[in-house]
């Protein structure tokens, strides 16, 4: 199965709905490219929802890393939200659990990103 | 397209693969009902499906380098306190001590190179070694519980059929 993706924009915040598996080769290759349009447009808020993605590999892992790089680097944030136990457990053991912002409540990881847009 | 073989006692199962990385969710799945079929618990069949997949990117993208003529082998070896799993590439080879750890400082925002690291910490013991007349063979070690019965039907449900890579 494929890497699905669909995007709603709250607020600021572009909240991106992914399902599936983000792993080398065509998941990772469509999630680069949706983070980059997004840039692209001018969205340099994302919140990457993760709730039914079924499977990441270290491929998809650094094409998350790579997201979050890009995303800062254009003074915007990428945050996380409702990792499954099994993509929370690969963050934690690769020590991303202290790179990423994760959240599992939608309407308060908006919130975060309208706190730090004020602070 | 791919060949399954297993011997009579059930304790071998070999998988051919053509190199191809649509391949890899297929031995996934052979993973799994091999897992399942030794009793392994979910927890413990993720990660050696995710070993074995982290060890099939490996083989087909960096040892094979995506040439479609080259090929990957996939073999469950069975004893009764451990599985082995063994992927081999037609590749010139690799050190895995060579790989920065991705977990220091200066490496955590990399964007490769967690690979190995997963696999080491899914598995109980990884090996790497080169194969006379070339190739690498990968050994991935995982322990069984030797109280834990098996699940019914054993290894024999694998049997896929036959085929020649083509």
């Amino acid at each position: 199965m494929s890497m699905k993706a669909t995007v709603r924009q709250v607020n600021s915040v572009s909240v991106v709905d992914l399902s599936g598996r983000i792993t080398l080769g065509e998941g990772c290759s469509q999630l680069r490219e949706l983070i980059r349009d997004l840039l692209n447009k001018g969205h340099k808020n994302m919140l990457l929802n993760l709730a039914e993605v079924s499977y990441i590999d270290s491929s998809g892992i650094g094409e998350l890393v790579s997201g979050f790089t890009a995303v800062s680097n254009k003074g915007g944030q990428l945050k996380l939200l409702n990792l499954t136990k099994k993509v929370h457990d690969l963050l934690q053991i690769t020590k991303l659990l202290t790179v990423f912002d994760v959240h599992d409540d939608e309407a308060k990881a908006i919130a975060s990103f309208d706190k730090a847009a004020r602070a | 397209m791919h060949t399954v073989t297993v011997n009579a006692e059930g304790s071998v199962v070999e998988v051919i693969f053509e190199n191809d990385l649509k391949n890899v969710e297929a031995a996934e799945g052979i993973v799994q009902r091999v897992c399942t079929s030794l009793g392994f618990d979910e927890e413990d069949q993720h990660k050696i499906s995710m070993a074995v997949h982290e060890s099939m990117i490996n083989a087909i993208w960096h040892g094979n380098k995506n040439d479609p003529s080259k090929h990957v082998w996939l073999q469950f070896q069975v004893s009764h306190d451990r599985l082995e799993v063994h992927v081999r590439d037609e590749g010139t080879g690799f050190d895995p001590g060579s790989v920065p750890h991705p977990l220091e400082p200066d490496n955590l925002l990399k964007i490769s190179g967690r690979g190995i690291f997963l696999i080491r910490s899914f598995m109980d013991d990884l090996q790497v070694r080169s194969v006379p007349g070339g190739g690498t063979e990968v050994t991935l070690v995982k322990r069984r519980n030797p109280n834990k019965e098996p699940n019914q039907g054993g290894l024999h449900r694998e049997h896929e059929g036959h085929s020649t890579p083509g």
